[in-house]
């Protein structure tokens, strides 16, 4: 089994660039399966349902969405098994920008709109900065300058990673992708993730409403920088 | 800059996926050559194949080739090796950042100095109306302004062998200045255009229609003859345009 761990800011065209890359896997031999991980609500399903490949709805709900990818990863590959598949694409909510879902052993893929302004790179953190391709879409909204641009950025930040400029309408990039995805390793047992979650166990997390600072415990950081433990 | 370069569009399917009536076309440095056609009839996508250097990967199956050859993957992505440079129909930059910082960045993208930085803004100001400033952020440039920048920027930061330029007429400068900027000497160019100059400066013209390369007109000698009567009336017709444009009154003009 394969992994594909695709992750981005909502809206940047995950979905479009996925429908293609999964179009051209099947034409190429391979049968991928989809697990699309969400919040509240998604309708992605019936998006990918078309395709006629498996699809898998996960919603994450009171839990952050990128520690229940996390959390469910093994029993997603075992569910794709089961379904015969040899390609599990997983489609992350993406949205806090501090976790990246990837696990060692698995194909990372960053999707990013280009017309988000060349400093976005900067401030996506481990979700640009640990992935194996980055994927930029919308560029044909911009001048190539500004391509080339955000591109020197996007290096800046993950210096290895692979650069594919792709586009959700037209299906562009998406042949190179779905090549990548099929000369990706094996997935393994006991996989380890490539970056640390941060670190966020307070009162917020189990439920607290107040505001008030008087009412939190646990691991906290302030504004100026100060992080304290406050508790038994 | 001269370089021994050959640019060849194989042709694909158009949008009823019927193959392009034009099978191959072959581009050598020195060349201009023009895509004409209605508009939404495929002329920018074409433009697009051959910037991305599309291998029967794009929507209408083009391939295109360089010598000859399947390109290598980093000279279709890697600007430090880009050998082509596009200006786009887009007036407008989305970046939030000063104009000295993006060309600096920019030029860096293209593996060259900060050095390039004035230049660009002293070109771009040739070409437009208010003047350009380093500290201005792109984004509260003017249309005009912006394709100034863009082709300026092209000129000399993405001085490449092959010059891909898409309705340059339509960007409120100086079509034919900017022409001449972009295309130097030497170089492979593909212009889309409506603009009668433009069309017939070409030595010959793609005719595109529902998204399929349909016919190459070849410039006549007797079209050259009507270019240059063209450049005439379009010269007067800018001097015109200019003069309202400084506030003043034609009468003296025409």
């Amino acid at each position: 089994m394969k992994l594909a761990v695709t992750a981005g800011t909502p809206g940047s065209g995950k979905t479009s660039i996925l429908l293609h890359t999964i179009k051209a896997l099947k034409r190429r031999g391979n049968n991928p399966a989809v697990v699309k991980v969400d919040c509240l609500w998604t309708d992605d399903d019936t998006r990918f349902g078309r395709l006629g490949v498996p699809v898998k709805v996960g919603l994450s709900k009171d839990m952050c969405p990128d520690h229940f990818t996390i959390y469910n990863t093994d029993d997603m590959i075992e569910w794709a098994k089961g379904e015969g598949a040899d390609v599990l694409i997983n489609e992350t909510a993406g949205l806090c920008l501090r976790c990246a879902p990837y696990p060692d052993n698995c194909l990372a893929i960053c999707v990013i709109d280009v017309t988000t302004g060349p400093n976005t790179p900067l401030k996506v953190g481990p979700l640009l900065t640990t992935a194996d391709i980055v994927v930029t879409t919308k560029g044909d909204i911009v001048s190539q300058a500004e391509r080339e641009v955000f591109r020197e950025r996007v290096l800046e930040v993950n210096p290895d990673c692979m650069i594919i400029e792709a586009n959700g309408l037209t299906g562009k990039g998406a042949i190179e992708l779905a090549e990548l995805i099929e000369m990706s390793e094996e997935t393994s047992e006991d996989m380890m993730l490539r970056h640390t979650p941060p670190l966020a166990i307070c009162t917020l997390c189990t439920g607290e409403m107040h505001v008030s600072r008087k009412y939190h415990m646990g691991v906290l950081r302030h504004l100026d920088g100060f992080t304290e433990y406050r508790g038994e | 800059m001269t370089t021994d370069i050959k640019l060849t569009i194989r042709g694909g399917i158009d949008k009823n996926g019927l193959p392009d009536k034009i099978t191959e076309i072959n581009i050598i440095p020195g060349d201009i050559v023009g895509i004409v056609g209605p508009t939404g009839s495929g002329k920018s996508t074409l433009i697009d194949d051959i910037e991305q250097l599309a291998q029967g990967d794009t929507p209408t199956e083009r391939i295109v080739l360089i010598n000859d050859e399947k390109p290598d993957i980093n000279l279709r992505v890697d600007p430090r090796q880009k050998l082509i440079a596009q200006l786009s129909q887009n007036m407008h930059f989305l970046a939030d950042m000063t104009v000295r910082e993006f060309l600096a960045m920019h030029a860096r993208s293209r593996g060259k100095g900060p050095e390039l930085v004035e230049k660009v803004i002293e070109l771009a100001n040739s070409l437009t109306g208010e003047p350009i400033y380093e500290d201005e952020h792109l984004t509260v440039l003017s249309g005009g302004q912006s394709r100034s920048l863009m082709t300026a920027d092209i000129a000399v930061i993405s001085d490449s062998p092959i010059v891909l330029i898409d309705e340059i007429e339509n960007a409120g400068i100086k079509k034919q200045d900017a022409l001449r900027l972009l295309t130097g000497e030497g170089k492979i160019v593909v212009v889309v255009t409506h603009d009668p100059v433009l069309a017939l400066m070409a030595s010959r013209r793609i005719v595109m229609k529902n998204g399929g390369m349909c016919d190459i007109i070849y410039t006549s000698e007797a079209e050259k003859d009507i270019c240059n009567k063209v450049i005439e009336v379009d010269d007067w017709f800018m001097s015109l345009r200019e003069t309202i444009r400084q506030g003043n009154s034609v009468e003296e003009v025409a």
